[in-house]
């Protein structure tokens, strides 16, 4: 037997409905059209096969695995510090966020907290590669609506947050930084002062995207209603992040569950829209990114002193048991379902991105729009394509 | 049903302000949610814990579906995290067996702050692990009283099937079919188990332990003898560690 709720119902007959127009409107001949796999409003190699009827999508499937990778099967075969090598890569422009649930899966099997300091530095890098990500993201969705000036803003900022990665880790886009019980390597010389600055540009920077493109009328003509997710189907189909958040649903990781991690430390806010449109969406990422960066000042003014390294032992084992760990990525919920049998490797290790979810309600969502907002929809859902392949 | 579906969420809201008063009955809200689960369940619930923060509950297989719906309805589930399969296989054929020989070479070079682990024979399988080889386990959360639940079920060693949830969760089809794909579980009830990542024509379950990644049995795995020392640690402390490798992605 099957569960039926009003908005199961409704959504239904809204699809019902969609077809029974498409099927009266217009009598013409049906064709299929890929999307991809090399279209730029794929962020990568997705391909989507769309079925027209004239100008409106009467079917749509998503096809990946261009990029599919193994990595729940390559985990299987690394020790734990290796496996933020791999695990780096999955949100390739949420780099560091990537490797936070992952050892704090392996910290909590293994008893062990990571000192104040390091868990602020964590928190620090992790808005850092929320920021870098979201302010692409920016930046990309006027390139898909045909505005192009913005991407360049997009990536001469993003630059700025990448030097200071670079300056702290070595590495600008995978750095490899969190380790079991800390972090690698404490900040160097006068990052601070120039995190600050960089800060800074940041909202300058949300400032401009908000004022050049936002404000634009074409940009609101097509955003506007496009591709609207009522909140009941995006928590059944799993979407998370800036994604439900869009459609009223008051729910952030960082704010609601317990996390080692320094977020209770500052003072911010969680940003939701009532509309659920392709526009929500642009509007609480851009939010985001201005709050990330309140967040990394405080965090940066209030630094506590001491160790960036819990005592852990030289060869790392962790003991048999199950943890899953969760956190808000820029993305959405990304978290790891770490089976241990204690050895020097994970058994298993289920990798839960955000992507995969974001992107499987396309099917749904797709059905009767037009082609340009089929661009638009996905501009707007977001995704990475290595966090859909793994 | 949609009686008791309206009913709750004052109930639920009124337990969500008990627990922003006072962390402690956090615990209790979980307990709370297991109790009607096993109320609703009865013997189907073969294995549960509430322990660091969670709620893990094995269920029999037939009721794998059922149990899902008693989370949907009556535990305001809302949300639909992942669904994914493990197997239990003790040895597998991966390197995986050469990785804790490596452990066990370099533990006898002694760090004395290192504390001894026997080195896995067998497989361990409490709670969390499952009677039969395979096992099949999702989870699902409420987005308002921020708790969630993993569910799950172990499954046939031969003949591995299960009851498909997608009628439940929409967003469970591709899990299903990853699934499907990865360890080769049967979801009866599903629209189209069809590949989602590999060829059409590929043949074999990546994800099962007996399925061998070819590339470390050509080529052993240059990263197995790589021990990073920790930070302040004299580097060069037995043989193999202090090699700064282990960066190939």
């Amino acid at each position: 037997m099957t569960v039926t709720t009003d908005w199961q119902k409704s959504a239904y007959i809204g699809g019902q409905a969609a077809d029974a127009r498409i099927n009266v409107e217009l009598e013409t001949e049906g064709m299929t059209l890929n999307l991809g796999p090399q279209h730029p409003a794929t962020h990568g190699t997705l391909r989507i096969v769309v079925r027209l009827d004239g100008e409106q999508v009467v079917w749509a499937e998503p096809v990946c695995g261009y990029m599919h990778r193994g990595y729940e099967k390559l985990c299987e075969v690394r020790t734990y510090p290796q496996v933020t090598t791999l695990i780096n890569r999955i949100d390739w422009l949420g780099h560091f966020a990537n490797e936070v649930p992952f050892i704090l899966a392996a910290e909590q099997l293994m008893g062990v907290e990571a000192p104040p300091r390091a868990q602020y530095i964590r928190t620090i890098f992790f808005e850092l590669a929320r920021q870098a990500n979201l302010g692409l993201f920016l930046g990309d969705m006027g390139v898909q609506l045909g505005a192009i000036t913005p991407v360049f803003f997009a990536f001469r900022d993003r630059e700025y947050l990448l030097n200071l990665m670079e300056a702290a880790t070595g590495g600008r886009f995978h750095p490899n930084f969190d380790r079991i019980g800390g972090i690698k390597e404490d900040l160097p010389k006068g990052w601070i002062d120039e995190c600050k600055g960089a800060m800074k540009r940041q909202r300058a920077f949300c400032d401009e995207i908000e004022d050049l493109l936002m404000g634009n009328e074409i940009f609101q003509t097509r955003t506007r209603g496009i591709g609207v997710i009522p909140a009941a189907v995006g928590l059944e189909y799993g979407l998370s992040g800036a994604n439900i958040r869009a459609s009223g649903v008051d729910w952030d990781i960082r704010r609601d569950e317990d996390s080692p991690l320094a977020w209770k430390h500052a003072d911010w806010k969680v940003w939701t829209h009532p509309d659920g449109d392709s526009f929500a969406r642009y509007w609480v990422r851009l939010q985001e990114v201005r709050e990330s960066t309140y967040i990394v000042e405080q965090l940066l003014d209030g630094l506590p002193a001491g160790s960036i390294q819990a005592k852990v032992p030289r060869i790392i084992k962790v003991p048999a048991g199950e943890a899953w760990m969760h956190t808000e990525n820029p993305l959405g919920e990304m978290g790891y379902y770490v089976v241990s049998q204690g050895g020097l490797g994970p058994y298993r290790c289920k990798i839960r991105t955000p992507s995969f979810n974001n992107i499987s309600i396309l099917p749904w969502l797709l059905k009767g729009v037009y082609v340009p907002d089929v661009i638009t929809i996905l501009a707007s859902l977001y995704f990475i394509l290595g966090d859909i392949d793994r | 049903m949609s009686s008791e579906a309206d009913a709750p969420p004052a109930e639920a809201a009124a337990e969500a302000e008990a627990e922003t008063e006072a962390p402690a009955p956090r615990d209790e809200l979980r307990e709370g949610l297991l109790a009607t689960l096993t109320e609703a369940l009865g013997d189907a619930v073969v294995a549960s814990e509430v322990a660091g923060g969670d709620l893990t509950v094995r269920v029999a297989t037939d009721s794998w579906k059922r149990a899902v719906e008693v989370c949907r309805t009556r535990l305001h589930m809302d949300y639909f995290c992942f669904l994914s399969g493990l197997d239990w296989l003790p040895n597998p054929t991966l390197s995986g067996e050469k990785v804790w020989d490596t452990d066990d070479e370099a533990g006898k070079q002694g760090t004395d702050d290192e504390e001894t682990t026997d080195i896995p024979t067998a497989v361990q399988s409490g709670v969390a692990g499952g009677d039969t080889r395979f096992q099949v386990f999702a989870r699902l959360y409420d987005t308002r009283r921020h708790v969630g639940i993993t569910l799950k079920a172990d499954l046939d060693d031969n003949d591995p099937r299960v009851e498909s949830i997608t009628e439940l969760y929409r967003g469970a089809d591709w899990h299903e079919r990853e699934t499907w794909e990865m360890y080769g579980f049967d979801f009866a009830g599903h629209p189209s188990l069809r590949h989602i990542y590999l060829p059409g024509e590929f043949e074999g379950h990546p994800l099962r332990k007996d399925f061998p990644l070819l590339a470390r049995e050509v080529k052993p795995w240059p990263g197995l003898v790589d021990v990073e020392p920790m930070p302040g640690e004299p580097e060069g402390e037995g043989e193999g560690a202090g090699t700064e490798g282990g960066d190939a992605g």
